[in-house]
């Protein structure tokens, strides 16, 4: 045995990556693997984002302009849910595999094959969806959310939006099981639980959360479809089935998911504030207990979606309390970044702008949230662009802006160049003004009164809505910024192996860019020495 | 980019019931509970400018203060208990402030104890139908044919000509004012829901349940809303019309469709 496992080390002193399409549709290489989950979220953002254009297209001024009533809910369903399970959730994993072993000290994901297969899935699973958009009776139109008996309407795309699903859940799954067990397995010896930095802590409490709701999405979407196809009535009343529990399952589900898409998103900027503030972060432990208390919560709460439905009363208190209770570890995390930042010595790269404004921007998100879990006052909001502009705020300059900060902040150590800062900060200012030009005006309209998913509204609702759609023109050409900063990312001067000045972390202590293969053996003493205390 | 988001958070506390194209918030609405949501609503949105005043202001002294570019020394500090303790037990506090209210004002929408009157609202894809249990009288209430007609797509009207363009009806619904008025909500086929905002009332109408909604209108007027959950391909042009009347008008209502309309079964 020893033997074996000698030769095979002396074969891969010398061993780059392999040549041509094979080095990519067959990797078990974690940054290979991690490259290619960030390309494709980042043309799935486009892919969304044009959706999102047509949307805000068709609703810049009343009356009905360019689409149909019926694909303008193809657009908002499929949006949605090309955003959520093909930009945010893909880019987070792409990150995680990048990161976690260099900052662990570990050769590579613990299941590099199975890596490859929870990369591969994603192309082959939102090619079929797409499709639908070719199919008779156009793609899904009842909502991301699919709720029945509406999403029975569906035409030939039905089956085709439930077996897309269940592929994108596969995908997760795996990469979920991969990163527990690298995490709790292939550490380097000294780093213990709570020596981890807060990305990998993070990455750990959201894998958990996914092998915990994914299959959940999934029984859901499955009895969609034996109601559809198989004669059950899990959903039809006329059956003696419910369409309020496919809410309840669903939102079992949906809740931890926004949690899925928020969590890595924390730990991105409590890497960045730290090491832009050359201080270390506030409260690392207290960090750690109020993200796994967010994650605990995150299970209880999920019929705040559904405040509409007509619960019981001692429901709506339990859920309204429960939910509010999330706003306490939330905002203990919004204090121990302002916290770090204090008496810090700081700087503003473009990786901390997109922080800064992560905290700024995600706390307004968090306060309209607040706003939401009033079960009285939610009467008023569910439903309206009120809610929509609370999970834009959480969502864009929430988890996208830190997916942005995340990839500036270690570019750098991928492909051993700077980029450019100029270009970056543009980006930044370009996306933040547009983004709240975009989303802010939406509290008001839903304030107002206008509905969410409806193509046409009256006209007192104009002018927000026209204000909302330059918005989202310049915030969508503001990423063409980005993309220019991605393709001349080579051109920068080299990086040193410790990019940022005040930055901590094993990643740091391998060269700009990474070697194809990083710690085979494991570090020892510089855990000690990247550890701030 | 800050100082715009905060100051329009300001300006929206102050432009409580505006109601033309820049309206800012909630109405306040025409019923005793549309009032306490609006209560519920502007106290919490209190508290989190309060909040949002300490924590951005504290953020924002740190951004000019504490720069390297200032010349200063990063301090070395990384935790403090006590910290922790207070903000956390501080925000529970505030979040117990806001609960009590809220609570009191749940307790008093369910109840919906010995109403006047009770209409039943059935959503269908793509009106609404309002049966009056008791005054024997039932109809559809569909978007008004001005509106109908300027909706199409590229229809060539224009829809700032069209009189309460997508929120006008061929039928609205009439109630009494100062009645208290009980809704039973359902649906013929996918779930939609009943709002209408200056009631307060927003309830999903799902097929195979019936749920259950009430208010008592203090004010005469008209009041408009829209369907609030996606129903499919005209989930916008479905809107809610409620007229508020005096209890004469009503029944003179009541008496001239009772005569005109074809008869319909009577309350079960």
């Amino acid at each position: 045995m020893s033997t074996t496992v000698a030769d095979l080390h002396d074969h891969h002193e010398d061993h780059g990556p392999a040549k041509g399409i094979g080095r990519w549709l067959f990797s078990t290489n974690h940054k290979d693997i991690g490259t290619m989950y960030l390309v494709f979220s980042l043309t799935m953002l486009f892919v969304g984002g044009a959706m999102a254009l047509v949307i805000r297209s068709e609703l810049a001024i009343p009356g009905l302009q360019f689409v149909h009533p019926e694909f303008f809910n193809s657009m908002t369903t499929m949006h949605a849910l090309i955003m959520v399970f093909g930009a945010v959730m893909p880019a987070f994993v792409g990150l995680a595999n990048w990161m976690i072993p260099l900052m662990i000290g570990a050769p590579d994901m613990a299941l590099p094959r199975m890596n490859n297969w929870s990369f591969w899935i994603l192309p082959v699973a939102f090619s079929i969806l797409l499709s639908t958009l070719f199919m008779p009776g156009g793609a899904p139109a009842s909502g991301w959310t699919m709720y029945p008996p509406l999403v029975l309407q569906t035409g030939n795309a039905f089956p085709f939006l439930i077996f897309s699903i269940h592929l994108m859940g596969i995908s997760s799954i795996m990469g979920a099981i991969n990163v527990i067990v690298t995490i709790i397995n292939m550490r380097a010896p000294e780093m213990t639980l709570l020596k981890m930095p807060m990305f990998v802590w993070t990455w750990l409490i959201t894998a958990y959360l996914l092998l915990a709701v994914m299959p959940v999405l999934a029984g859901a979407v499955t009895m969609l479809l034996t109601d559809q196809f198989f004669g059950t009535s899990f959903f039809l009343a006329a059956g003696g089935g419910d369409p309020v529990m496919f809410q309840h399952i669903f939102w079992f589900f949906g809740h931890p998911e926004v949690y899925i898409m928020i969590l890595p998103a924390f730990g991105v900027v409590s890497e960045i504030i730290p090491t832009f503030s050359r201080k270390p972060l506030f409260g690392h432990d207290s960090m750690v207990y109020a993200a796994a208390s967010i994650a605990f919560l995150s299970f209880i709460v999920w019929a705040h979606h559904m405040f509409t439905v007509g619960m019981p009363l001692t429901g709506q208190m339990f859920f309204m309390f429960a939910t509010m209770l999330i706003a306490v570890p939330t905002g203990v995390k919004v204090f121990n970044w302002v916290a770090t930042m204090w008496r810090g010595a700081m700087t503003f790269e473009t990786p901390m702008l997109f922080s800064l404004a992560f905290v700024f921007l995600f706390t307004i998100g968090g306060f309209s949230g607040l706003m939401l879990a009033a079960a009285p006052a939610d009467i008023q909001y569910h439903d309206t662009y009120f809610v929509v502009a609370h999970f834009h705020y959480v969502l864009v300059p929430g988890s996208i802006f830190a997916i942005m900060a995340a990839v500036y902040y270690w570019l750098p150590k991928w492909t051993g160049h700077m980029y450019n800062e100029t270009l970056g900060k543009a980006h930044f200012w370009a996306s933040t003004i547009f983004v709240n030009l975009t989303f802010f005006p939406m509290h008001f309209l839903g304030l107002a009164g206008m509905p969410r998913r409806i193509p046409d509204y009256s006209t007192q609702f104009t002018d927000f809505n026209t204000v909302a759609s330059i918005g989202a023109i310049g915030f969508g050409l503001s990423q063409l910024i980005f993309v220019w900063v991605l393709v001349t990312a080579y051109r920068g001067e080299k990086a040193l192996d410790r990019v940022w000045e005040g930055s901590h972390g094993l990643e740091w202590t391998v060269p700009s860019p990474a070697p194809y293969h990083t710690f085979d053996t494991p570090p020892k003493a510089r855990i000690a020495n990247e550890a701030f205390e | 980019m800050i100082r715009r988001s905060f100051l329009s958070l300001l300006a929206l506390g102050f432009a409580s019931t505006v109601k033309a194209d820049w309206a800012l918030n909630m109405p306040t609405g025409i019923t005793d509970l549309s009032v306490e949501t609006y209560n519920i609503h502007m106290l919490v949105f209190w508290w989190c400018v309060a909040i949002g005043i300490v924590v951005f202001g504290v953020m924002i002294v740190s951004l000019f203060r504490h720069r390297k570019s200032q010349g200063v020394k990063p301090a070395t500090f990384s935790h403090s208990t006590t910290a922790e303790v207070i903000w956390t037990i501080i925000p529970v506090v505030i979040l117990m402030l806001i609960a009590i209210p809220v609570a009191e004002t749940m307790i008093k929408l369910e109840d919906s104890r010995d109403p006047d009157m009770s209409i039943v609202v059935t959503a269908y894809q793509w009106k609404w139908h309002y049966k009056y249990q008791d005054e024997g009288i039932a109809f559809y209430s569909s978007l008004a044919p001005s509106s109908r007609d300027a909706r199409r797509k590229q229809s060539g009207v224009d829809p700032n000509g069209v009189d309460n363009y997508l929120r006008e009806v061929d039928r609205p619904l009439v109630v009494p004012r100062d009645a208290k008025v009980r809704l039973l909500l359902t649906s013929n086929d996918v779930v939609h829901s009943w709002y209408v905002p200056e009631l307060a009332i927003k309830k999903d109408t799902i097929p195979g349940i019936v749920n259950e909604a009430w208010f008592k209108a203090k004010e005469v007027g008209t009041y408009r809303g829209q369907c609030a959950e996606l129903c499919g391909k005209d989930h916008g042009y479905m809107p809610i019309v409620v007229e508020v009347v005096e209890p004469d008008a009503f029944q003179a209502w009541v008496d001239a469709r009772k005569e005109g309309a074809p008869k319909v079964a009577s309350s079960q």
